[in-house]
């Protein structure tokens, strides 16, 4: 089952931030199930445009549609999970509930699942924020998860974990696509980029410079930018 | 040092009068605690998350509110409730009544003003968070006041500390009356003017402990938050 949200379509997306365009015309489709990996030099607008997509930034000019509808239309079969995790100042379990204060009453069980995924179940009652900032990724994960997204948006969500926590995650979002979530995951991680994405887009000064299939995008980008940022040469 | 030990044994032996003034001071600051808390979490929270024209100016004047001298206060608080005044019919004046309304306006933008720099701070940190879960509205202030619980509980300790060591607004307004309007600082006021160490003295030790004990809660609660990464 294909998610409702697509296709994506953002067309000539502007964004002033501090008095500079730091999203520039924006244009992109993106029709594909599947996972979607955004990679990008630091500064490029990667957060920014997840941001849009989310509908937490009104964006200057453009338009977005998520299945031929607007973003406020359908933000609720959205989820994000933020390049730094914000959590309440509860426990971790109480995290999860205050998300999903339907599932907490109906099915509390299935919250402690939660949890045991995310390898996070034998710390059900800490405080969340005593977490290490990989265990806070893999909470808000856990968190995101919880609404069974149509669309999911990974800000860099496996940044400060560890190799085997990456790979935990990765499976995870890789069953989640199966289900037919698609997944947006912005990512500096070549070896997750190829891992698990279907499709790769690259952007660069606040655009979209590059989309293509994964393979294609690693083993004949014919893209300047791009092939400059793969040999790991730094962007201005 | 033989005042010092009359008023030591005042205490030690439960003295009546100091206990009466002591019971009336905790009392009329407790209530007006409540009614201030009531007042001022609501409207702080409301300050905290809602832009409308005119906010920046409520918060000035909650600041200009907050610095206001207490004898200024208790000027105002008379003026309103004096007999010629306009809630003069009440007969409110010189009872503890009129104690508490003083110290409910004294304390009421000290809290306000506090909490709104709690909530603030909470609301930019949650802000996206919450508006990607769809988290609006009542559900939204209600997390913010219960994750701000630690940081609101000092604030509100802190006014309570200030509305008991209140002297100018509630010496005008309570007028001092033994037995019915006397606290521990119109008390200690008046006793060390006619020269009545001992009972000054020993008030004066209890509103030090008092107070210390207020700090001390206050330092604790943020101990324990900080440990647990709730502050
Ligand atoms: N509120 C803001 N005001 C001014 N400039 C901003 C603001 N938010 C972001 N920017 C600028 O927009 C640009 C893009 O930011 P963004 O966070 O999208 O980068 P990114 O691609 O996610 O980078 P990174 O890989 O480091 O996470 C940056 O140059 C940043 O300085
Ligand atoms: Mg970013």
């Amino acid at each position: 089952m294909p998610s409702a949200l697509l296709p994506i379509r953002i067309s000539d997306l502007h964004l002033i931030k501090g008095g500079r365009a730091v999203l520039g015309g924006v244009n992109l489709v993106i029709e594909e199930p599947g996972i979607t990996v955004i990679m990008g030099p630091n500064g490029a607008g990667k957060s920014l445009l997840l941001r849009c997509l989310h509908g937490l930034i009104e964006p200057d000019q453009g338009q977005i549609t998520l299945g031929h509808r607007r973003i406020a239309d359908c933000r609720k079969q959205q989820a994000m999970v933020f390049q730094q995790p914000v959590l309440l100042r509860r426990t971790v379990l109480q995290n999860l509930s205050f998300a999903a204060p339907e599932i907490a009453k109906t099915n509390p069980q299935h919250l402690m699942h939660a949890l045991e995924a995310v390898n996070l179940a034998d710390r059900a009652d800490q405080p969340a924020r005593m977490l290490s900032g990989g265990e806070q990724q893999r909470l808000s994960l856990a968190r995101a998860l919880l609404s069974q997204p149509a669309l999911l948006l990974l800000d860099e969500a496996t940044a400060s974990m560890d190799p085997a926590s990456v790979l935990l995650i990765e499976s995870l979002v890789r069953a989640q696509s199966a289900q037919g979530t698609k997944v947006i995951l912005v990512s500096h991680d070549q070896g997750q980029a190829r891992r698990l994405a279907n499709e790769i887009v690259f952007v660069c000064n606040g655009q979209v410079v590059e989309q293509s299939p994964a393979n294609q995008f690693f083993t004949a980008s014919q893209n300047p930018a791009a092939k400059a940022y793969l040999a790991g040469e730094i962007l201005i | 040092m033989d005042v010092l030990a009359e008023a030591f044994r005042l205490i030690i032996t439960l003295d009546e009068d100091l206990f009466e003034i002591l019971w009336l001071s905790i009392r009329v600051s407790l209530i007006a605690l409540v009614i201030s808390v009531t007042l001022s979490l609501p409207l702080g929270t409301y300050l905290a998350i809602t832009q409308f024209p005119g906010r920046k100016f409520c918060i000035l004047l909650l600041n200009a509110l907050m610095g206001m001298p207490p004898v200024v206060v208790g000027l105002m608080v008379y003026m309103l409730l004096s007999r010629s005044g306009p809630l003069g019919f009440l007969g409110l004046l010189y009872t503890p009544s009129a104690m508490i309304i003083a110290q409910v306006v004294l304390i009421t933008p000290i809290i306000t003003a506090l909490a709104i720099q709690v909530i603030e701070n909470l609301h930019q940190e949650y802000r996206d968070t919450f508006c990607s879960m769809g988290v609006t509205g009542r559900r939204a202030v209600a997390a913010y006041l219960v994750d701000a619980r630690y940081a609101l509980t000092t604030c509100i300790l802190a006014g309570f500390g200030r509305a008991i060591a209140e002297v100018g607004a509630v010496i005008i307004v309570g007028g001092n009356i033994d037995h019915l309007t006397r606290v521990m600082t119109t008390a200690i006021a008046l006793e060390t003017s006619k020269g009545n160490l001992t009972l000054a003295l020993s008030l004066g030790t209890v509103l030090l402990a008092l107070s210390l004990l207020v700090n001390a809660l206050v330092i604790g609660v943020r101990e324990y938050a900080g440990k647990r990464q709730y502050a």
